[in-house]
């Protein structure tokens, strides 16, 4: 732990994308956390002044704890690289791979996990085709009830659970509201679990995984954030076996994307017992509600001693 | 499948979910907050928020005064005050209700924390869970806010160009009373409205009382934005032709400092009294060196200048908004004409939704409210925005209204090649409510 705590770390965190706010909170809970082991850290936002800090005082490592683009893209991550500064998290081209649903999905399935069917649209597809014509095929590809969302983001951020044809205009639109291109996928019914990994001396690690119960049925946006909005089982309420491949899909998605030092499995355990890979996040939440922080806590870990563990390996 | 791990309760994060009471459960994390967070970036034009342009006071003569102020009255403007508030200050808020017609006592006068708390203060000693509060459609959103937190249900009453309809006000009224309810308040924002932009002329004002007086209903006035008239004239009040009927809410946050959080209530005899037990219960006492510092400005400064100086400042940059909205905005789009105030009330073309156009706004790196947080529950305002001009530069505003433009014409696209959701509240999008600072 000394190269950690020879320098600054800096932690990074806002940014411009619409998951700011989410970014700040997890910024600062893992700032706190690695000060309470002693390691002096600054917390910096993306923007202007960024590049001549880092140049005055360069830190010894950074934490990009950057929700959404650029963050989660790799695009700071490349800039990181160009600075010759260690980080802790995944390299920019399995970010690339990770934060683009579609691309991810396509890796995995390849690994072996299940995936649900899926067609990735976009905007001008629409207007080129015709929506009714391009709804319909999808609709009679896939079936009902659907899930739509934009191919790049997080937070459940213009994602919606389609179960009429009524409702796929709308929530094809809700979706292009964050980007021009979205995935619809076929709704897989299940228990919805989040499955955090680890890497511990370079070798990655399955969390306890994490059941997710939101009040209204879909963990959207207020459900995420609102404390007291969604019941949280860790262990998941699900036979051991189960437990076991949940988190073996973890690892599996987390070495086919090249991921690195941690990651968080987003799934859903189907009533057979089958994980479906939903997505990867190569910065896992870690605000007060999110399952990571939780995960980290029902293993017997410190969230500050795990990051600190992560800083010293990046720098080393 | 059969668990093997049989935890019957899991963790909700919040040991206390349970104990909360029943008027918190609106308070939820939305997206419009999260969004609105990007807004504070610079990079981002924000025509959301109604922020005071407070870099136009002469905040050197103001350091100055306040060090004064500590050195020789330290001891009085750093111990508790009056419930009621300080008597000089009392005294001072008549001078500066003299414009808008309001003669009082000062011991009518109860001063609080920004005219929100006097809001607050009237409804929590007149509303019981239930009761109606009738205002304007839409409404400020912050007003909403208090009316949730007390439990009253709320029916918003139309506006047309001359703010709110008093056809339409009795009939509510009526169809309130048909329906066994009790209508409490009626609330309103007569000078420049928060959101609407539109000013009721001195006609609508006699209507709109009459209304609320001949059903034997208390008249709430919200008075921010009066001496902000662009022309240099200022509206008479309501409360300046009617004393018993009418509750009269000012504020120094726009004409001075919003920060200081200095707001007043003039109220009937029986009213002020209970509110400034009211007072004495919440906060025991307003600030008493924020109001100090607003008395030592009134008595110091030359306050009705600096009043004319935002005037012509905001007057500015309303013409800034007007000007790009007339250059730029799609057909089929509408806005309200301020003749003073912070904001114009916009309403977009058939088929488009503001709330759930707001991250592609956010994404060009421009900021609005949706409409929707201007109604209770967000059950009206779908197709409508606010936009503020009060904070950003002319040519910011003017940027804004461009990268605006741009958004609506792709919203546009999007709803031409989809079709218009058959209702518009079927269609998803960041929830309501909305925050007024961003």
């Amino acid at each position: 732990m000394t190269n950690a705590l020879d320098g600054r770390v800096v932690v990074l965190a806002g940014g411009l994308s619409s998951e700011r706010d989410v970014s700040i909170r997890s910024g600062r809970r893992v700032a706190e956390a690695l000060r309470q082991e002693g390691i002096n850290v600054d917390v910096l936002d993306v923007d202007a002044a960024l590049m001549a800090s880092l140049a005055a005082d360069r830190p010894s490592c950074v934490v990009p704890l950057l929700h959404g683009a650029p963050g989660e893209d790799g695009a700071v991550r490349g800039v990181l690289d160009v600075l010759g500064l260690p980080y802790v998290g995944s390299l920019p081209v399995a970010c690339r791979s990770s934060y683009d649903k579609p691309v991810a999905s396509a890796a995995v399935a390849a690994a072996g996990l299940h995936v649900p069917a899926s067609v990735v649209l976009a905007a001008t597809t629409f207007r080129e085709l015709g929506a009714a014509a391009v709804l319909e095929a999808v609709e009679a590809s896939l079936g009902l009830p659907l899930v739509v969302k934009p191919t790049r983001g997080g937070s459940s951020l213009g994602v919606s659970v389609v179960r009429t044809s009524a409702e796929l205009p709308a929530a094809m639109m809700a979706a292009f509201a964050y980007g021009d291109i979205a995935v619809v996928e076929r709704f897989v019914a299940g228990t919805e679990v989040a499955v955090g990994v680890l890497e511990q001396d370079g070798v990655p690690v399955a969390l306890p995984v994490v059941e997710i119960v939101p009040d209204g049925g879909f963990y959207d946006y207020g459900a995420r954030y609102t404390a007291g909005a969604t019941e949280f089982f860790v262990p998941a309420r699900l036979p051991q076996d189960v437990l076991d491949a949940a988190a073996a899909a973890a690892l599996t998605a987390h070495r086919a994307l090249g991921l690195r030092h941690w990651s968080r499995a987003d799934l859903i355990v189907d009533a057979d017992g089958t994980p479906w890979f939903l997505e990867a996040n190569v910065a896992p939440g870690m605000t007060e509600t999110s399952t990571y922080p939780q995960a980290v806590a029902a293993a017997g870990l410190e969230l500050g001693k795990v990051v600190a563990a992560l800083v010293d390996d990046a720098v080393s | 499948m059969e668990p093997t791990q049989q935890q019957t309760t899991g963790t909700r994060l919040d040991p206390w979910v349970d104990a909360y009471a029943a008027r918190t459960r609106g308070l939820t994390a939305s997206q419009v907050r999260a969004l609105f967070a990007v807004a504070s970036r610079p990079e981002v034009v924000s025509l959301a928020g109604g922020m005071p342009f407070v870099s136009a006071l002469p905040l050197d003569q103001i350091a100055d005064m306040t060090a004064r102020l500590l050195r020789e009255r330290g001891p009085q403007a750093l111990q508790y005050g009056s419930g009621q508030g300080d008597v000089t200050l009392r005294e001072q808020i008549l001078e500066v209700m003299d414009p808008v017609g309001v003669r009082a006592h000062p011991d009518d006068i109860v001063v609080t924390a920004g005219s929100q708390m006097a809001l607050d203060l009237v409804v929590r000693v007149f509303c019981d869970p239930g009761d109606v509060v009738l205002v304007e459609a839409p409404t400020y959103v912050t007003a909403l806010g208090v009316f949730s937190s007390y439990q009253c249900q709320v029916v918003h009453v139309p506006m047309d160009e001359q703010g709110m309809r008093p056809d339409a006000l009795r009939e509510a009224i009526a169809r309130v009373r048909a329906e066994g309810r009790t209508p409490k308040l009626v609330y309103t924002i007569p000078s420049f409205h928060n959101p609407g932009g539109v000013t009721q002329g001195p006609e609508r004002r006699a209507e709109v009382l009459d209304a609320a007086r001949s059903n034997g209903l208390l008249l709430l006035e919200d008075d921010p934005y009066g001496l902000l008239g662009f022309d240099g004239s200022v509206p008479r009040a309501i409360r300046a032709d009617e004393a018993e009927g009418v509750i009269y809410l000012g504020t120094f946050s726009k004409t001075i400092a919003a920060g200081l959080r200095v707001g007043w209530a003039v109220a009937p005899h029986g009213v002020r009294e209970k509110l400034v037990l009211a007072n004495e219960t919440a906060t025991l006492c307003p600030s008493n060196f924020a109001q100090l510092t607003i008395s030592e400005y009134l008595a110091t400064q030359p306050w009705f200048d600096q009043v004319k100086v935002f005037r012509e400042v905001y007057r500015e940059r309303r013409d800034a908004l007007l000007e790009s909205l007339d250059a730029l905005m799609p057909p089929g789009t509408t806005w309200t004409v301020p003749a003073g105030g912070f904001y114009s009330w916009v309403t977009l073309p058939d088929g488009l939704d503001a709330t759930a156009m707001l991250p592609r706004a956010v994404a060009a790196l421009v900021a609005y409210v949706p409409g929707t947080g201007f109604y209770a529950g967000g059950a009206g305002g779908h197709n409508a925005l606010r936009l503020s001009y009060c904070y950003p530069e002319p040519d910011r505003i003017r940027e804004g209204v461009r990268r605006l433009a741009g958004v609506i014409e792709s919203e546009l696209e999007i709803v031409q090649t989809f079709g218009s959701p058959t209702t518009a509240s079927s269609r998803p999008g960041p929830s309501t409510p909305t925050p007024d600072l961003a």
